[in-house]
């Protein structure tokens, strides 16, 4: 059994234009969402909020498992884990960047070995595991950003725009690898993303952002 | 010509030899600005990290200030410093004034300005959303520092080194505050303004010498540290 998220009422302002305005929904284990909406719809804002990493100016955001509130902790944060629309390398290689959440975990040594060198085969990014993380080119950076978190198996994951900068070959390689981590984990996954036929074949539910309202397709 | 020749063959000898007056010298120099620059380095980075990682009402007003303080001269912060540790000042208690402390207190502040500004604009060129990422990841606050530390080591250390410079080559505030008290207070740049006076151009020297190696090192280390993070 993993974690439920419920949001009340959420609302989010920036510079005097709403962007998120009285948004209410439930999102449960073992489902994968698509929420879906042009550029500047607040898909972002929305992701973050649910990720706990915005607070929003009015309204609730709470985790739930098995009916009990969580409280938002560090405990509950490390269970989340959002991929950026615009993935940022860290200093170091690509097995560093990849193992960084791992090490902030306190994992031995081995288990860090064992999950990022799975992670690398996944991701094709074996090759590169000794490569300067800054020097890939925007597809493996956008990979490695997905890998980071996948690495950490979350009970929650939130893909912003996961598709951007990848070609057709690797396109196929992280629809067929969220579709997996689902099947096996499963937590739930939320994607925003411009790119509504790419996704609608694996989601469960496809919401959009309207004048900021939070809308089931 | 041959007097300044004579001198300097003098003051390499007085190097050389490792006299006691001087090693003294250049010992307690080195003691009070490394003192001054960990404290400085301890205040200052967590500060920074702290400046970049909030946002709040006068963060640019704080940052401008600090660069001001960038140029401020040492002297003024002497003349300040010795009006708050004089006896009838409001530190005056503490009974600081010209002891190796005072020298600590002031170097402190002129170094401080070195490494909160120059670790800021390093921070400042990374990409905010790094922040997200590390949170997101599950970092809590002081794994962020440390890995913003990580991230922008070069800027930080480069941070170090123009603090140092700063402070070991200063006189105004160390004068002030320290009196250039023999085997007490009387560092490198305290040490070569008296010997001048005295007429003893040999110590002088061989004290200049050594603050000229000191600031070459220095830059080296620098000019090497620049190169690497252009690669």
């Amino acid at each position: 059994m993993g974690v439920n998220i419920q949001i009340c009422n959420v609302k989010k302002t920036y510079k005097n234009k709403i962007i998120l305005d009285d948004c209410s929904y439930s999102f449960h284990e073992n489902k994968t969402y698509l929420i879906y909406g042009p550029n500047g719809s607040g898909k972002t804002t929305l992701l973050r909020i649910l990720a706990l990493l915005e607070k929003p100016d009015d309204g609730d955001v709470a985790y739930f498992f098995k009916n009990f509130r969580l409280k938002k902790n560090l405990d509950l944060y490390r269970r989340i884990t959002y991929v950026q629309t615009n993935v940022v390398a860290f200093n170091g290689t690509v097995y560093e960047n990849i193992s960084y959440g791992l090490k902030i975990r306190n994992f031995s040594k081995k288990e860090i070995e064992n999950r990022v060198n799975n992670i690398l085969h996944l991701f094709n990014l074996y090759e590169k595991a000794n490569e300067d993380a800054k020097l890939l080119s925007s597809g493996e950076i956008r990979k490695l950003g997905l890998a980071r978190a996948f690495v950490l198996q979350p009970e929650v994951l939130f893909l912003d725009e996961p598709t951007n900068n990848l070609d057709e070959k690797n396109l196929e390689l992280i629809k067929n690898i969220i579709i997996e981590y689902k099947k096996n984990n499963g937590c739930i996954i939320v994607i925003a993303t411009l790119d509504i036929s790419f996704f609608e074949n694996f989601s469960d539910e496809i919401l959009t952002l309207k004048e900021g309202k939070l809308i089931k397709l | 010509m041959e007097f300044i020749i004579d001198s300097l063959k003098e003051a390499i000898k007085l190097i050389v030899k490792l006299d006691r007056e001087f090693l003294e010298i250049v010992l307690l120099s080195l003691k009070i600005s490394g003192v001054a620059l960990i404290i400085s380095i301890i205040v200052g980075l967590p500060f920074t990290f702290f400046l970049y990682y909030k946002d709040f009402f006068l963060k640019r007003v704080i940052i401008i200030l600090i660069n001001t303080f960038l140029g401020i001269p040492t002297v003024v912060v002497g003349l300040f410093l010795f009006l708050i540790l004089s006896r009838s000042g409001p530190l005056g208690f503490l009974g600081l004034l010209y002891t190796p402390y005072a020298i600590i207190v002031a170097q402190f502040f002129l170094s401080l300005p070195y490494i909160i500004s120059i670790t800021f604009s390093s921070l400042e060129k990374l990409d905010k959303e790094i922040l997200i990422a590390y949170k997101t990841l599950g970092a809590n606050t002081l794994q962020i520092f440390l890995s913003l530390l990580k991230e922008v080591r070069y800027g930080v250390l480069t941070a170090i080194c123009s603090g140092f410079g700063r402070i070991i080559s200063e006189i105004g505030a160390v004068l002030i505050v320290g009196g250039n008290i023999a085997h007490y207070t009387r560092v490198m740049t305290t040490a070569i303004a008296l010997e001048i006076d005295k007429g003893n151009f040999i110590l002088a020297l061989a004290l200049g010498l050594i603050l000229l190696a000191i600031t070459f090192v220095v830059n080296l280390f620098l000019y090497f540290l620049h190169k690497n993070m252009k690669k």
